[in-house]
C-alpha cells in the first residue's frame, strides 16, 4: 500500500497552515514526521485521512485521489491512531477493540463471532489480551495506546497514521509502542506518525521528514538528515550531536545545558 | 464473552420484569381484579377460555386500564431511548429530551396546536417539528459556547428551553381560560389519565418508527461516542448517523409528549441507571433502557393514579425522584 502527498497546501482562512507538501511513503515503512508543536502535522493528517477537504494538491492511495473514495473504503485502506484520550463513555477493552471492525459489517448489525476473533488475535498479538474486560479509562496510558493500535489493526488497513504514539507516555511504555510500531512496518504496514522526540525518531524510524511553518524542511533516511543543523533550525536549540553504535543511534544533547553544568560544577 | 451473557441475562430478566409489573399494574386500582382473573381475561383474547369472570371486570381492565398501561410503557420506552440515543451521539453524559429543550419544543408545538383547536394529528406533528426546531438549535448555540462541551450543552439547553417556555407561557396567557388554558396546563404537567386506546393507536406509530432505527443503529452510536473525527476514520459517517438517530429520538419524544405531556427525568435517570447495570455499550444499552424505562413509568404511574383520591401528575412525581438523582449525577466524582 502506497501513499502518496502531492504539492498539499491548506490554510485556515488567511493563514498557511501547509505549503507545498509533499512525500510518499510504502509498504513495509515507518515515516516519522518530525516538527515542533503547531507545525501543522495535525493538520496534515487530517488532510490524508479525509477530515479536511478544502486543501490544494492532491493525497494518492495506491494511486487513487482520496477525494473519489467513500467513507467506508477511506477507512479499508487508512486507519489512524489518535493519541490517548478519554471518551465520554468508558467501554471495556473488548468494546473499544471491536469498534473498530465497524466497517466490515452493515450500518444495522453488530460485529460477529469473525470480528471478534480478530479482536482476540489482535489483543493477543500485542500482549494485552489480558485486560479484555478491563474499563478503557482504568488502564495505564501504555496500554491505551496499544489499545487503540489494536483497533486499527482489526480495521485491516494497510496504511497507519499515528498522532504522536508516544506523548504522555513513560519512557518503558515509549519503547514498548514504538517497537509494536516498528514491527508493524517490517509485516507490510505502511506506518505514518508524528513525533516530537528526535533521538527516538532517529532510532525507530525508516524515513524521516522534518516541518517548520507548514513547509517540509528535509524528507529522507534519518542518518542523511538527522544533523544538529536541522534540530537547530526546527526548534532553535543548538545540540551537540553524539553517534553511538557504530551510528546506529544518535543522540543530540542540549548544548547551553551541558556548558552550565560544566561551570556551575568545576568553576565554582 | 461472560460479561456478554451477563448482560443479555440481565436484558432477559428486565423483560420479565416488566411483565410481572404489567401482570400488577392490571390489579391495582379501585375495582378489584385478582390476579388469576388479570391472566384469564388477558389470555382470553388470544385463546378462547370459558369467562370466569364479570362482565364489569373485563370493561375495566380492557377498555380504562390497558390503554393507560400500555401507554406508560410506551412513553417509558420513548423517553428512555431518546436520552440515551441524545447521549451516545452528543458524546455526552447529561443528554436528555428535556435538557436538549426536546419536551419544551414538543410542549410549545402542542400547545400552539390546541390553541388553534388542532386534531390530535396536528398536535403530533406540531410538537415533532417545534422538537426538532429547538433540539437543532441547542446544538448548534452548545457548539458555539467556548470550553467544555458537557457543559456548553446544559447551557444551550436552559437558554433555549427557558425561550421556549416563554412562549408557551405567552400561549397560555392567550388560550381561552375556560376550556383551552386548563387543557394546556394540565397536560403540561405530564399525565396519563386521558389515556384511551384510540390515542394509542395514535401515538404507536411515530413511536415505533423512532424507536426501531434507535434500536438498529446502537452499535454506530458506540463508535460515534468516540468522536466524530475518530468515527470517520473507522469508516463510520458521524453526521449522517448523528443526523438520523436526531430525527428518530425527537420523534419518539415528541410523539411521547403529544399524548402524555411534559414528563420529565425519565430520560435522563433512566439510561445513567441502564448504564450502571449493564455498561456503555449501547448493544445492550438500548434494550436495557427501553425496558427499564416502561417498568419505571409503569410504576410511577401506579404511584400517580392509586396514592391519591385526585390523581398526581406524573411530571410532579418523576420530578420528585429525578431531582435528586441528578444532584447525586453532578456531585459524583467523574470515573476515571
Amino acid at each position: 500500500m502506497s501513499i502518496e502527498v502531492l504539492n498539499l497546501s491548506f490554510s485556515y482562512g488567511e493563514q498557511p497552515v501547509l505549503e507545498d507538501v509533499s512525500f510518499t511513503a510504502e509498504s513495509n515503512e515507518l515515516l516519522s514526521i518530525l516538527g515542533p508543536n503547531g507545525v501543522g502535522k495535525t493538520t496534515l493528517f487530517r488532510c490524508i485521512l479525509g477530515l479536511l477537504t478544502g486543501y490544494k494538491g492532491e493525497i494518492l492511495l495506491d494511486g487513487i485521489n482520496i477525494k473519489r473514495l467513500r467513507i467506508e473504503e477511506m477507512a479499508r485502506l487508512i486507519a489512524y491512531i489518535p493519541q490517548i484520550h478519554y471518551p465520554s463513555f468508558n467501554y471495556s477493552v473488548f468494546d473499544m477493540v471491536l469498534m473498530g471492525t465497524s466497517v466490515q459489517v452493515s450500518a444495522i448489525s453488530t460485529p460477529g463471532r469473525k470480528q471478534r476473533k480478530l479482536v482476540e488475535t489482535a489483543l493477543k498479538r500485542l500482549g494485552i489480551y489480558h485486560l479484555k474486560d478491563r474499563g478503557y479509562t482504568r488502564i495505564s496510558g501504555g496500554e491505551r495506546q496499544l489499545v487503540l493500535l489494536a483497533r486499527a489493526l482489526v480495521q485491516q488497513a494497510k496504511i497507519l497514521v499515528l498522532d504522536e504514539p508516544t506523548s504522555n507516555l513513560d519512557f518503558g511504555n515509549q519503547v514498548r509502542v514504538l517497537t509494536e510500531i516498528k514491527s508493524l512496518a517490517r509485516e507490510g504496514y505502511t506506518v505514518i506518525q508524528a513525533t516530537h522526540n528526535p533521538d527516538q525518531t532517529f532510532l525507530f524510524s525508516d524515513t524521516v521528514m522534518a516541518m517548520k511553518d507548514g513547509r517540509v524542511l528535509a524528507w529522507g533516511p534519518p542518518d542523511e538528515i538527522y544533523t544538529a543543523d536541522l534540530i537547530y533550525s526546527l526548534y532553535g536549540v543548538e545540540v551537540a550531536m553524539e553517534s553511538l553504535y557504530h551510528d546506529k543511534a544518535r543522540v543530540c544533547i542540549p548544548k547551553s545545558i551541558v556548558e552550565e553544568n560544566h561551570v556551575s560544577r568545576f568553576c565554582s | 464473552m461472560e460479561r456478554c451473557k451477563r448482560n443479555t441475562l440481565i436484558v432477559v430478566g428486565l423483560a420479565l420484569l416488566l411483565m410481572i409489573a404489567i401482570v400488577i399494574s392490571f390489579r391495582l386500582g379501585r375495582y378489584p381484579i385478582s390476579t388469576k382473573e388479570v391472566l384469564g381475561i388477558l389470555l382470553s383474547r388470544i385463546y378462547p377460555i370459558e369467562p370466569f369472570w364479570t362482565d364489569r371486570m373485563e370493561t375495566v381492565m380492557i377498555n380504562i386500564r390497558l390503554p393507560r398501561i400500555v401507554l406508560a410503557c410506551l412513553v417509558g420506552c420513548c423517553l428512555s431511548a431518546a436520552g440515551a440515543a441524545y447521549q451516545g451521539i452528543f458524546q455526552n453524559p447529561m443528554a436528555a429530551p428535556d435538557i436538549l429543550g426536546a419536551s419544551a419544543g414538543a410542549a410549545f408545538g402542542a400547545a400552539l396546536a390546541i390553541l388553534n383547536h388542532g386534531s390530535g394529528f396536528m398536535i403530533t406533528v406540531s410538537a415533532f417539528f417545534f422538537s426538532l426546531l429547538t433540539v437543532s438549535l441547542v446544538y448548534l448555540v452548545s457548539k458555539r459556547v467556548r470550553g467544555k462541551s458537557i457543559l456548553g450543552l446544559i447551557l444551550a439547553g436552559i437558554i433555549v428551553s427557558s425561550l421556549v417556555s416563554a412562549g408557551t407561557s405567552f400561549i397560555k396567557l392567550v388560550a381561552d381560560p375556560t376550556d383551552q388554558l386548563p387543557a394546556i396546563t394540565y397536560w403540561l404537567m405530564g399525565s396519563l389519565s386521558g389515556a384511551r386506546i384510540r390515542d394509542i393507536k395514535f401515538a404507536v406509530i411515530p413511536m415505533t418508527i423512532g424507536l426501531v432505527p434507535l434500536l438498529l443503529l446502537r452499535w454506530r452510536m458506540n463508535v460515534l461516542t468516540m468522536g466524530d473525527d475518530e468515527a470517520r476514520t473507522m469508516g463510520v459517517d458521524a453526521n449522517q448517523v448523528r443526523f438520523i438517530v436526531i430525527i428518530c429520538a425527537t420523534l419518539t419524544t415528541a410523539s411521547s409528549v403529544s399524548v402524555s405531556g411534559m414528563i420529565g427525568w425519565v430520560g435522563l435517570v433512566i439510561p445513567h441507571l441502564a448504564r450502571k447495570l449493564v455498561g456503555n455499550n449501547y448493544n445492550h444499552l438500548m434494550p436495557a433502557t427501553i425496558l427499564f424505562g416502561a417498568i419505571f413509568l409503569l410504576l410511577v404511574d401506579n404511584v400517580s393514579r392509586t396514592l391519591l383520591a385526585t390523581e398526581i401528575p406524573l411530571g410532579i412525581l418523576t420530578a420528585f425522584v429525578g431531582a435528586p438523582f441528578f444532584i447525586y449525577l453532578i456531585t459524583r466524582e467523574r470515573e476515571t
